[in-house]
C-alpha cells in the first residue's frame, strides 16, 4: 500500500444467497483509491456497483455477506471491524450518498430533525440548534431553502430528497464519500451546483470521492480514474481520459457508443446486443464472452488475466 | 414520428387536456410549526396531449412535474381547474371509474423503489394488473409477463425473484414492465430512465419508441435529461414554478426557444469533453419556493431580462412567433 492510498480494496468475494442460488455481485475484486482522488465507477445496471459501495461500510443488505477479500481504509481492514468500530467509522470517515432516498430517508421524522441525529451520533457536543444551522448552510449550496427542513420527505420533489441524501453525506466532512448515483434526480442546474460544491469541498478538505454514476458526462468532468465493472468484476482501469478517448476493453467501447448525442437528431440509439449476464450462473471464462463482438475460443474458457497497458489495466485476452 | 397537431384544435382532437390545473398542498411552516402555508405546486397550468404524442416535460427540481403526473392520476389532490381525458372529466374519480383510470392510464412512479412491493416476485408484480383487469388468465399472463421481461432485458432466469433482490435499475425496468404489459393509452413517465447506464437506458428508449408506434400510445415523458427528451418526444413543454412557460414542437424549441428561462435550461448541456469549459449559465437569486410564487412572471425574480411589467402581469402562454404551435408566457420573447 502506497503512502498515497486512502482506499484499497483486495480480492473482494460478495455474495447474496437466495432461493434459487447464488448471486456473485462482487466476484475478485481489487481495486485502489488515492487520498483527494475523483474515482468515477461505470457500468451496466445490476452489475455489482451500489455492491461494492455497500461493502465498503457493510451495510450489505441481507442476505449480502463479505465471502472473501480484505478492504482497507488508511490501513485498517473494515471486513473485520466490530459492530462498534464501525459506528464510528460510517458518516464519520467514509459516508455515502445512497442511491434511493425514500427508503433512506425517515419518513415520519423531519429532514432537519435526521441531520440533527445524524450530526450529534458524532459530535455529541454539538447543540440540536448549531446542528439545525449547520444542515441549513449545507443544503443551501445546494438550492434547498433553510425553511424545507422543517419538511418531511415525502412534501419534497425527487431531486429535493436526492439533494437531503447528498446534504446528510457531505455534512460531517468525511475522508471518503461514496456516491451513488448522486444526480439522477437533478436537473442539470442544480447538478451542476452539487459538482461545484464537491470541487470547493475537494479544495478544502482533500476530499476523496468514489463517485458511481450512469452519467458519462459527470464522471468525464469530474473523475481523474475510472474503473468500469461488467458483471461483477472489474473490466478496465485507468485515468478518465484514457479510459474515455481510447478505451481498450470491447465493453467499455460499446458502452461509450451507446451514448445519445444531443447534436444529433439520431433515429435509433445503439444498443449493446445481448442481455447481462445472469450472477446466479455466470457464463465461465469471459463474463463478457456472450455479448463480446472479438470474442475468441479461449475465452469462454478462461477467466481474462489483467493486463497493463501503459497505465490502464485491462481483463481481456485481446491484450494477452 | 408525426407532425404535432395544431395546438389551437385542442377541442376536439386532445386525449388529455388540462385546463386552469392548481395543485395545492397546505403546510405548517416554521421550526415549531405555527404558520400555515400554501404550496402551490401547479399553478394554473394548460396542457394538451392528442394521441401518438410524446410530450417531453422538462423543469428545474420542485417545479411541479411530479405533481402534475399524479394529478392526472388522481394521486395529488386538484385544488382547482380540469383534467379531461377523451373529452371525459377525470377529477375526483371513484370506484368503477377510477379502476379503468388505472388502466387506460398509467404512472411510472420517479421512485422504483417505493413502487415495488420488495417480497413479491417479479411475476407477481408484473402480472397483477393482467389478472386484476381480466386481461389474461392462467398460464397465458406468466406467458405475457415473461416475453415484456425479455424485452425489457431479463431473462426467466429472473421471473420468480423477488423486488428487493434487484439492482436500482433493474426495479426501474420493472416497473416500466409492469405498467407497459396492460398496454396503457396514455403513459406518465417520470424519470423512466434515470437510474439506467446509458447501454440499457437507449434499449428501453428504443422499446418505448417501438411500443409507441406499434400502438400509437401516448407518453407524458418527465425527464431532467434533455438529450432523451430530444430523442424521446415530438413535443416539449418547459415548467416553471408549477405553470408551463413554453410549448413547442420539439424541433422548434431546440431550432429556437423564445422563453428566458428554457435558454438558460439548454445552455447548460452537458458535455462529454472534459476539456469542455465550465458549463452553462447558472442562475441568479433564490432558488424559488412555491409557497409564495410571485405575483407577475414567475421567472421575473430571477429573469436576466426582466423588465417592470413583468414582476405586476402574468404572462399568459400563447403564440408569439410565428409558428401556431409554439406558445411562450413571455412578454419580451426571443424570437427569431
Ligand atoms: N438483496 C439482494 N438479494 C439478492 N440479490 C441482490 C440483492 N441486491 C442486489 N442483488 C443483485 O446483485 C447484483 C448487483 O446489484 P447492485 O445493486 O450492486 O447493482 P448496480 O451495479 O448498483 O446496478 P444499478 O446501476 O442498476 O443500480 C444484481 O444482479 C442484483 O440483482
Ligand atoms: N405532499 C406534499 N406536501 C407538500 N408539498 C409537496 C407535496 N408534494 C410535493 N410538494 C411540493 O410541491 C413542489 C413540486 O414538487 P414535485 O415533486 O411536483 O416537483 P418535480 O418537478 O417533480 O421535481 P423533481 O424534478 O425534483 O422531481 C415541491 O416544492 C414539493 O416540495
Ligand atoms: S476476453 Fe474475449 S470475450 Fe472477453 S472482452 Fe476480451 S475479447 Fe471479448
Ligand atoms: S415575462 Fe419578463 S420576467 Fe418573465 S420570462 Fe419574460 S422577460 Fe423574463
Ligand atoms: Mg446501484
Ligand atoms: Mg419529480
Amino acid at each position: 500500500m502506497t503512502e498515497d492510498t486512502i482506499l484499497e480494496i483486495k480480492n473482494l468475494h460478495v455474495r447474496f444467497p437466495i432461493h434459487i442460488g447464488t448471486v456473485r455481485a462482487v466476484d475478485d475484486v481489487s481495486l485502489a483509491i488515492r487520498r483527494g482522488e475523483v474515482m468515477g465507477l461505470v457500468g451496466e445496471s445490476g452489475c455489482g456497483k451500489s455492491t461494492l459501495g455497500f461493502s465498503i461500510l457493510r451495510l450489505l443488505r441481507p442476505p449480502g455477506e463479505i465471502a472473501a477479500g480484505k478492504i482497507l481504509y488508511n490501513g485498517r481492514d473494515v471486513v473485520t471491524m466490530s459492530e462498534r468500530e464501525l459506528l464510528a467509522f460510517r458518516g464519520r470517515q467514509v459516508s455515502m450518498i445512497f442511491q434511493d432516498p425514500l427508503t433512506s430517508l425517515n419518513p415520519l421524522f423531519r429532514v432537519g430533525d435526521q441531520f440533527v441525529e445524524a450530526i450529534r451520533t458524532h459530535e455529541p457536543r454539538v447543540k440540536p440548534k448549531e446542528a439545525w444551522a449547520r444542515a441549513e448552510k449545507t443544503l443551501q449550496h445546494l438550492g434547498i431553502a433553510p425553511e424545507r427542513l422543517a419538511e418531511y420527505p415525502h412534501q419534497m420533489s425527487g431531486g429535493m430528497r436526492q439533494r437531503i441524501m447528498i446534504g446528510m453525506g457531505l455534512v460531517l466532512h468525511p475522508g471518503l464519500l461514496i456516491a451513488d448515483e448522486p444526480t439522477t434526480a437533478l436537473d442539470v442546474i442544480v447538478e451542476a451546483q452539487f459538482l461545484d460544491l464537491l470541487n470547493r469541498l475537494r479544495e478544502q478538505f482533500n476530499l476523496t470521492i468514489l463517485l458511481i454514476s450512469h452519467n458519462l458526462g459527470i464522471v468525464a468532468q469530474m473523475a481523474d480514474r475510472v474503473t468500469v465493472m461488467y458483471g461483477g468484476r472489474i473490466v478496465e482501469s485507468g485515468p478518465a481520459l484514457a479510459v474515455f478517448d481510447n478505451p481498450r476493453h470491447p465493453y467499455t467501447q460499446g458502452l461509450l457508443a451507446s451514448i445519445p448525442n444531443i447534436k444529433l437528431d439520431q433515429p435509433e440509439l445503439k444498443t449493446m446486443p445481448g442481455a447481462p449476464p445472469d450472477l446466479v450462473a455466470p457464463p465461465p471464462g469471459c463474463v463478457f464472452a456472450p455479448r463480446c463482438p472479438q470474442v475468441m475460443e479461449k475465452c469462454r474458457e478462461k477467466r481474462p488475466l489483467e493486463f497493463n497497458l501503459s497505465g490502464m489495466r485491462v481483463a481481456c485476452w485481446l491484450y494477452a | 414520428m408525426n407532425v404535432p397537431p395544431h395546438e389551437t384544435t385542442v377541442q376536439s382532437g386532445a386525449l388529455l387536456r388540462i385546463r386552469d390545473l392548481h395543485v395545492h398542498f397546505h403546510i405548517k411552516e416554521g421550526v415549531l410549526r405555527q404558520h400555515q402555508a400554501t404550496v402551490k405546486a401547479v399553478n394554473a397550468l394548460n396542457l394538451d396531449l392528442f394521441p401518438g404524442d410524446v410530450f417531453g416535460l422538462v423543469g428545474e427540481s420542485g417545479c411541479g412535474k411530479t405533481t402534475l403526473g399524479r394529478a392526472v392520476v388522481g394521486l395529488a389532490p386538484v385544488t382547482a381547474g380540469e383534467i379531461r381525458f377523451k373529452g371525459r372529466s377525470i377529477v375526483g374519480l371513484e370506484g368503477r371509474a377510477a379502476f379503468e383510470r388505472a388502466r387506460a392510464i398509467q404512472l411510472i412512479f420517479q421512485d422504483p423503489y417505493a413502487s415495488l412491493h420488495p417480497r413479491k416476485t417479479v411475476c407477481d408484480l408484473v402480472g397483477l394488473g393482467l389478472k386484476l383487469h381480466h386481461l389474461a388468465e392462467g398460464y397465458e399472463i406468466d406467458e405475457r409477463v415473461l416475453a415484456m421481461l425479455e424485452r425489457v432485458g431479463f431473462s426467466i432466469d429472473h421471473m420468480y425473484r423477488y423486488a428487493h433482490e434487484f439492482s436500482g435499475g433493474q426495479r426501474q425496468r420493472i416497473a416500466l414492465a409492469r405498467a407497459l404489459v396492460l398496454h396503457p393509452e396514455l403513459i406518465i413517465l417520470d424519470e423512466p430512465t434515470s437510474a439506467l447506464d446509458v447501454s440499457v437506458q437507449a434499449q428501453i428508449l428504443n422499446l418505448l419508441k417501438e411500443l409507441q408506434r406499434e400502438f400509437n400510445l401516448t407518453y407524458l415523458f418527465i425527464s431532467h435529461d434533455l438529450g432523451v427528451v430530444r430523442y424521446m418526444s415530438n413535443r416539449i413543454g418547459v415548467m416553471y414554478l408549477g405553470s408551463m412557460v413554453e410549448t413547442g414542437a420539439t424541433a422548434d424549441i431546440f431550432r429556437q426557444c423564445q422563453h428566458p428561462y428554457t435558454r438558460v435550461l439548454l445552455s447548460s448541456l452537458p458535455s462529454l469533453d472534459p476539456d469542455a469549459p465550465h458549463r452553462g449559465i447558472l442562475l441568479e437569486g433564490d432558488p424559488p419556493t412555491p409557497v409564495d410564487p410571485p405575483p407577475g412572471c414567475p421567472f421575473a425574480p430571477r429573469c436576466p431580462e426582466a423588465r417592470d411589467r413583468c414582476h405586476v402581469d402574468k404572462p399568459a402562454l400563447e403564440q408569439r412567433g410565428d409558428t401556431p404551435t409554439h406558445l411562450t408566457a413571455c412578454h419580451f420573447p426571443h424570437l427569431a
